[in-house]
């Protein structure tokens, strides 16, 4: 019996399907198990197929697996779909009423779900909890572990009443008990007990949210857009309860100006968007760049170009995030790799943020916002929040800082102070002190317009090249600080792959499976593609014959960043169909190189 | 707000060393002159004032005040000044910009301004023209103007802000002209001391491009004394007259604001991540 299984559910958007399976999810890892899973639902709230995908495993779990072991096809569009993912020799369980299976390929049980939620449990909406129960069942968790999920799901449910709940206990018992009396068992995978571990279960866009609390972020605006907008949603709910300001904006323009407003006031400050909507954030991340704001943009990344697919995963907006905008425009760039990620790099974005005054941009992508993933509650530690570099605040004198009050010893050091503060002091390190408004504090204008060291309008062509080296300064200065990267695999290594974002787990599984079959493989992973964490990157190219940058986008935005700043012309794996790598196209890559 | 102790303050306590870079004669000066003097009467602490705007000559604005500043981008003034009140309610802010910022590229921020009313002033220099790039129409420009982008005449009708922010129900609307130094400082004055949105839209004529002194010294003329700024009703029938320029308060209305409620809706406590992540386990 094997302590590790991959279930797919397959079925029709709107029947309960995903909501199935994250009860799955979240029993399976509450009882002890790792848990790593992936979906893929229609833009449409009604309607459309749309598949569930859990990896439940006693061992830590790196990606959504290359097969599904189980198939659970709740209709006969999701056989006709989904079979050719499912493992030969899988389970492929199915319901007689719909469809027969013709293929031999596959163990198949058949279990009438249509048939138990409307004849025993005589409420059809069940047919989610039925397909539960037979899970429990067939494979396991147990059935307490579900139910358990269940009841605190649906009385947090504004569609909580006792009838519901006792149709769902038995709509679980029916079909719990119909596998157990009419199936026999012809299947490995079985879940057994494991040891409870101290984990928590969440996916990306829920600990984006507990990241950006975490570093204290004060302020949100944002504007709704497929898969950002739950970030927006938790934070409308979250922010006033910690004394921050939340605003629905009017467009995702006004968003990010809203945001660079607050954080002229010296409120810690975020957006959370994607394609379509980082689009229409281009100019204003420009004047951040100009004015020296700091401000985090989450760019959940969808599959694009224009409106693409809202509901699909792509790493395509790399490009867009390094290079988007007129004019030479630093900004820096964090990508988390899994779910810790979104947690541990928003607290890293929001300190970047201050401490270069620069916008940080946060690219997740659809399929991380969404994957529900087990993660070890000891990752989820408080943040030591960096402040910006503040000019020494001026003796306050009520109403101007330098300017109103008596003369007396006080009021000309204060005088002294204001009449030194140059906001955009040339420095070694590219970062100026600045000011934030408030009681002492000594005013500056910000501005998008080329401006000298006190911030105001110049295009002298020699402020102007002093300027752009200033700003730029603080690239190079963010290189020589931020973490760099370690490589993981072979230390002999012949064959290297670089990659960045939400691949690294089927990229450090393919590097595991293929130093058992005996290849010198390594891997080192980017989060930080702004500025590029250049001594990890020269060694790591330098160590190895072959580089492979497998990425999940059409043209190679990082290969081709590689290629322009080492001259590297890496072997390119690109997918871009809307679903991430599994371990095994990477692995099959690396066996085509040796 | 927070008033000064300060006994007096005079227009010089406000003003930058930076000089003005519009042409001799450009309305904005009055303008300029109009909010120094408002700031100084109401005594605005400069470390606690911000001047928020967007791009056109009148968005040059901050760089002339000795108060905080921050020169946006084309057409964003509305909310950026919006995103600071909400994260600093106790900070006074102030939006400023041209025709083009507020009635084009960023008209559509003037409607949910409108709607949240976030205490914050929005003072608009209207010269009926684009005057940085050199005279095209702007949404202001009459019926049948003539200029280089319209050489056959304008063919879009003319866009009324007064009327517009009324229909709005902007809870402060008001006109002031930039000839009218005196009484655009008072109006300034009250925009900023209502708690809320308030819209002051300054006729501000372009010497250089669009010359409208001697229109608008003609058309220009208070609104009766005995109207009532509680009567949106008949405020819109002023802002609608064809012939006359009304200046004055059109409407006032207290409403509570976006800032403040927001706040008030939980009480806050401090964040601690074990206690939050406590809902993921």
């Amino acid at each position: 019996m094997e302590n590790e299984v991959t279930i797919r559910i397959g079925g029709e958007s709107g029947e309960g399907t995903i909501s199935g399976g994250d009860i799955l999810a979240l029993a399976s890892a509450r009882w002890g198990y790792h848990v790593f899973t992936f979906r893929t639902f229609p833009a449409e709230i009604l309607g459309g197929p749309c598949l569930f995908q859990v990896r439940i495993s006693d061992r830590p779990v790196k990606s959504m697996g290359d097969y599904a072991d189980v198939l659970i096809c709740l209709n006969k569009e999701a056989y006709d779909r989904n079979i050719g993912d499912l493992r030969r020799g899988g389970v492929l369980v199915y319901d007689p009423g719909d469809f027969t299976p013709e293929s031999d390929d596959f163990i198949t049980y058949a279990v009438p779900f249509n048939e138990l939620a409307r004849k025993e449990v005589q409420l059809f909406q069940t047919k989610n909890m039925v397909m539960l129960g037979a899970i429990a069942g067939l494979f396991g968790p147990p059935l307490e572990a579900l139910l358990q999920v269940v009841e605190s799901r649906l009385s947090k449910s504004r569609k909580a009443n006792p009838i519901l709940m006792e149709k769902n206990r038995l709509a679980l018992d029916v079909a719990y008990r119909y596998v157990r009396e009419k199936i026999e068992k012809r299947d490995p995978y079985q879940l057994g007990p494991v040891e409870k571990a101290d984990r928590v279960v969440l996916n990306g866009n829920q600990a984006v949210v507990a990241g950006a609390l975490a570093a204290g972020c004060g302020f949100f605006a944002g504007y709704p857009i497929t898969p950002a907008s739950d970030i927006m949603e938790a934070l409308a709910k979250e922010l006033p309860q910690v004394g921050g300001a939340f605003l629905q904006a009017e467009d995702e323009m006004a968003a990010l100006a809203a945001v660079l407003g607050a954080s002229f006031g010296g409120v810690r400050a975020m957006t959370a968007t994607s394609g379509p909507g980082f689009s229409l954030m281009t100019e204003l991340i420009g004047l951040a760049s100009m004015a020296e704001l700091p401000a985090v943009i989450v760019d959940a990344q969808r599959a694009g170009p224009s409106t693409g697919m809202p509901t699909k995963m792509e790493q395509a907006d790399l490009s867009f995030a390094l290079y988007g905008g007129h004019g030479d425009t630093p900004r820096l760039i964090v990508a988390p790799a899994n779910v810790a990620d979104c947690y541990t790099l928003m607290g890293l974005a929001f300190n970047m943020a201050d401490r270069y005054q620069m916008p940080v941009i946060f690219l997740t992508d659809q399929s991380l916002t969404a994957r529900v993933e087990s993660v070890d509650r000891s990752v989820f530690q408080p943040f030591t929040i960096e402040g910006r570099l503040e000019y020494g605040k001026a003796a306050s004198n009520g109403a101007n800082g330098a300017n109103g009050a008596s003369s007396n010893g006080k009021h000309e050091a204060a005088a002294a102070l204001a009449a030194s503060f140059a906001r955009y002091a040339y420095t070694a390190s590219g970062i100026s002190p600045m000011t934030v408004p408030g009681p002492g504090a000594i005013p500056y204008s910000a501005t998008g317009l080329e401006h000298d060291e006190h911030g105001h309008p110049d295009y002298e062509p020699e402020d102007h090249t002093a300027m752009m080296q200033k700003r730029f300064r603080k690239l190079e200065t963010a290189a020589q600080e931020l973490p760099q990267p370690e490589p993981y695999g072979d230390s002999n290594a012949e064959i290297g792959l670089i990659g960045w974002g939400s691949t690294e787990g089927a990229i450090q599984e393919a590097v595991d499976r293929a130093r058992a079959k005996g290849y010198k493989v390594a891997s080192l992973h980017l989060r930080i593609l702004s500025p590029l964490p250049d001594r990890a990157l020269r060694n790591f190219i330098s160590s190895v014959k072959t580089v492979i940058v497998p990425e999940c986008n059409y043209s190679g935005q990082l290969a081709n960043l590689l290629g322009a700043r080492y001259g590297l012309q890496p072997i390119r794996v690109n997918k871009f169909g809307g679903i991430p790598f599994t371990a095994g196209e990477i692995l099959r890559a690396i066996e085509e190189v040796c | 707000m927070v008033q000064s102790t300060t006994p007096t303050l005079t227009l010089k306590d406000y003003k930058s060393e930076v000089k003005p870079t519009w042409c001799p004669g450009c309305g904005d000066f009055g303008v300029l002159n109009a909010t120094l003097r408002s700031m100084a009467a109401l005594k605005l602490p400069v470390d606690q004032t911000v001047v928020v705007s967007g791009i056109g000559c009148s968005s040059r604005f901050p760089h002339f005040i000795r108060t905080f500043g921050f020169h946006s981008v084309h057409g964003r003034a509305l909310p950026v000044a919006q995103g600071l009140k909400m994260a600093r309610p106790d900070l006074t802010v102030i939006a400023v910009g041209g025709d083009g910022d507020f009635f084009s590229i960023g008209v559509g921020h003037l409607v949910h301004a409108a709607l949240r009313n976030i205490d914050i002033t929005a003072i608009v220099m209207d010269n009926e023209t684009y005057g940085l790039t050199k005279g095209q129409t702007s949404p202001t420009s009459p019926h049948g103007h003539k200029t280089k982008s319209s050489p056959y005449g304008l063919l879009a009708s003319q866009f009324n802000p007064v009327a517009t922010a009324l229909s709005l129900n902007v809870s402060f609307v008001a006109r002031g002209y930039s000839a009218r130094p005196k009484e655009l400082a008072a109006l300034i004055e009250q925009a900023t001391l209502h708690r809320g949105f308030s819209f002051v839209h300054v006729l501000s004529p372009c010497p250089t491009f669009y010359n409208t002194f001697d229109a608008w010294d003609a058309a220009v003329a208070p609104l009766p004394e005995e109207h009532d700024p509680s009567n949106r009703l008949k405020a819109l029938g002023y802002a609608l007259d064809s012939e006359k320029q009304y200046i004055g308060l059109f409407y006032r209305e207290e409403r509570p604001t976006m800032e403040s409620v927001a706040r008030e809706v939980v009480a806050p406590r401090e964040f601690r991540i074990e206690e939050y992540i406590q809902r993921y386990a």
